[in-house]
């Protein structure tokens, strides 16, 4: 039987479909308050399941973020440890090397001190005076000449004698004085040193003071960070990020290198262990290549970690200085010797590269063009192939801070990820709540002719007796949490957990 | 711990064992069969070129072997040229140059036979290949793919061609083709018929232009 059939209720279509509906209506307003109450439970279960889900997530970014700062406040304490530990070093050798030679400072200056103290007595040495001649010899000039000639001569030879003595005793006078200027001119030199040395003193002590300065700083920067202060998380994230970002670029810079490394030697490296040979997919040669790169990254990384410029492995740095010296050396030659087989293999790929384009050029019947006789490409690869292990081998620093800083972006990011997740399934639970009032109320909307017929029978007295859709929601008090903060949520939630 | 050790060394183990036994599998291996019967002789300066071409592109370890297409050609006699190239690049690239030299001595001093024994050819192809055990084989027929047996000569027997490929190069037009090109379509539909059944991978490259087509797959 035709569903149109069954329908049909009388003969007349419309007469059929009036009563369907009014059926319908009927129907349908009797299973108004239980629908209601079905979709204000379902929307109530979407919305409070996806704010205790959020509150749960938004609980852990809570904690992540918490950890964050812990791990961010003990890199960061590491760091000033550190920070603090060189500058202390620093001024202990400062003081060491100033210290050293302070006893031999102060004999010089001592001996520098005596020696212009004797230069200054010497120099207070007052010269002779001059004999008083002249009024002796004005009073003998003075004589009358009584025109004895035996007086007369004896008178001459007398002032003779006389000028002569005089002019002795005038240059012994100068004489005198020029060998106290000579002293005197001597002790320049030795003041200028002793002004040097006063100097150096003083820059030794300049040096001191503004290294203790720097230590202050530190420990100003490390108290903030043992305080876990706002201010020091927020320096710390800031530089954390700056850092696996410069990290991170550096490495790729290092990555290209290894790259044109293991082209220099991938070639050689199958006239060693055969071109023909594979290790899974890839060529043998090829990764006898990068085993070689990557033990070359291990040595310079093992060297980095026994000269303390990185941190990676502990049990390095804490070896005794003998040891580590030790490893010093090994891991060094080692690193070199890599270098000069490098050094060697791209010699022979430059080899056989020749052989090859020698050979294309016979296969394709071209005349063969001459070889470059310039050496200039072949020393430039073996150069290449020598010094970059050596520059490989910084790789450790870029990534000591690659890896400290990431655990801190890292953390961040998923602290990013969580909170996101959080909004989106607080989106949904609203998103739920609010379609279940969309529904309820399009439901009233197919049925307002019931209702209106309900209104108008019943007037305005049973309205109020009746919950409306809005009492319905208000039960459970989620009306207006659908628009709180996200900080309100955990404090809202959590007594309901 | 020791069980941790046991089981990282037999992993190195099978890594190891498994890359020394995946080379053979890597490996080409080409056997070139050269017409030498009636004018088609003339064209063997164009498969100078072609094998040039292989040896430029084929790598250590892969093998490639030239032999001759004549009356009867099942035969080892018929291979004029084999060689399986060392694992060192300087070594292959010296073989390479002896087997330029090997090929070129058969080129002008190649006289052309009486009948043309294509299926013999690639029986003896077949054989060689298997034997050497190359990873990927490939037949490369260097003939205008007119068979023409001497009397008494049976080559009724079915290709066994899985794994190979089989590619016709330089197949020219003869004069009857002209007249009827249905001969010639005849002729490329029989061989291509015959090496899919032998369950072989069939295509012709007639421009030599496109030689790199031969290894493309």
């Amino acid at each position: 039987m035709p569903l149109a059939n069954m329908l049909s209720i009388t003969s007349n279509t419309f007469l059929s479909m009036l009563i369907w509906i009014v059926l319908l209506l009927a129907a349908l307003y009797f299973a108004r308050k239980p629908f209601h109450r079905a979709m204000g439970s379902f929307s109530r279960i979407i919305h409070n399941a996806m704010r205790l889900t959020a509150a749960s997530v938004l609980s852990a970014e809570k904690k992540l973020v918490q950890r964050n700062r812990e791990v961010l406040m003990a890199a960061g304490l590491e760091s000033a440890e550190r920070l603090v530990e060189r500058e202390f070093d620093r001024i202990n050798a400062a003081v060491v090397r100033d210290l050293e030679g302070y006893p031999n400072i102060q004999r010089q200056l001592s001996e520098l001190t005596t020696r212009l103290d004797e230069d200054y007595s010497q120099s207070a040495d007052v010269p002779s005076e001059l004999p008083n001649w002249i009024p002796i010899i004005e009073s003998i000039a003075n004589i009358k000449q009584s025109g004895d000639s035996m007086v007369a001569n004896m008178l001459g030879e007398i002032n003779r004698t006389l000028t002569e003595q005089h002019k002795a005793s005038i240059e012994n006078y100068r004489s005198s004085n020029a060998a106290r200027h000579s002293i005197l001119n001597k002790m320049l030199p030795v003041w200028r040193r002793v002004q040097k040395a006063l100097n150096d003193i003083g820059k030794s002590i300049g040096n001191l003071n503004q290294r203790a300065k720097s230590i202050d700083r530190y420990m100003d920067e490390y108290e903030q960070i043992r305080m876990q202060s706002d201010k020091a998380a927020r320096m710390l994230s800031s530089s954390s990020l700056t850092q696996f970002f410069i990290a991170g670029l550096v490495l790729m810079i290092a990555f290209g290198g290894a790259l044109i490394n293991f082209n220099l030697i991938a070639l050689p490296m199958s006239e060693m262990v055969g071109g023909a040979s594979y290790i899974g997919p890839y060529k043998t040669s090829d990764v006898a290549g990068l085993v070689i790169i990557l033990i070359e990254l291990t040595m310079g990384l093992f060297l980095m970690e026994s000269l303390r410029i990185t941190r990676l492995f502990p049990i390095i740095g804490s070896m005794d200085d003998k040891m580590r010296m030790r490893m010093i050396w090994i891991t060094f030659t080692l690193l070199a010797v890599l270098a000069g087989v490098e050094s060697a293999l791209a010699f022979m790929r430059d080899r056989i590269a020749q052989d090859m384009e020698a050979l294309r050029q016979t296969l394709a019947g071209v005349e063969q063009a001459k070889a470059a006789t310039s050496l200039i490409p072949t020393v430039g690869q073996m150069i290449m192939g020598f010094i970059l292990p050596f520059a490989l081998s910084f790789v450790a620093i870029p990534l000591e801070s690659f890896v400290s800083s990431s655990r801190t972006v890292l953390g961040i990011v998923a602290a990013g990820a969580l909170r996101l997740l959080a909004f989106i399934l607080r989106l949904i639970g609203n998103l739920g709540y609010y379609a279940g009032r969309l529904v309820i109320n399009m439901y009233d909307l197919i049925i307002f002719p019931s209702i209106w017929l309900e209104g108008v029978i019943t007037g305005s007295k049973s309205k109020t007796k009746e919950p409306v859709e809005e009492q319905l929601f208000e039960d459970g008090g989620i009306t207006e949490e659908a628009v709180d903060n996200f900080n309100d949520t955990i404090e809202y939630k959590e007594p309901q957990e | 711990m020791k069980k941790t050790i046991a089981i990282a060394l037999s992993l190195i183990l099978i890594i190891a064992i498994t890359g020394c036994s995946d080379s053979k599998s890597r490996s080409k291996g080409v056997y070139m069969l050269l017409d030498t019967s009636g004018t088609y002789a003339l064209e063997l300066k164009k498969a100078q070129s072609i094998l040039n071409y292989l040896l430029g592109v084929l790598q250590p370890g892969d093998t490639l072997a030239v032999a001759r297409i004549d009356t009867g050609s099942f035969s080892e006699k018929d291979i004029v040229a084999k060689i399986t190239f060392d694992e060192r690049p300087s070594y292959a690239n010296n073989q390479k140059r002896a087997f330029q030299q090997e090929v070129n001595s058969f080129v002008s001093a190649v006289k052309s036979s009486k009948y043309t024994d294509i299926s013999g050819g690639i029986l003896q192809g077949i054989e060689y290949l298997n034997e050497q055990g190359s990873g990927q084989k490939f037949i490369l027929i260097f003939s205008d793919l007119k068979q023409e047996l001497a009397k008494g000569y049976k080559r009724d027997i079915p290709f066994q061609l899985q794994g190979f490929n089989v590619i016709a190069l330089n197949v020219t037009k003869l004069r009857a083709d002209n007249i009827d090109p249905n001969q010639y379509q005849d002729r490329v539909t029989k061989w291509h018929a015959e090496v899919d059944s032998g369950g072989g991978t069939w295509s012709i490259i007639n421009d030599l232009e496109n030689l790199d087509q031969i290894f493309a797959n």
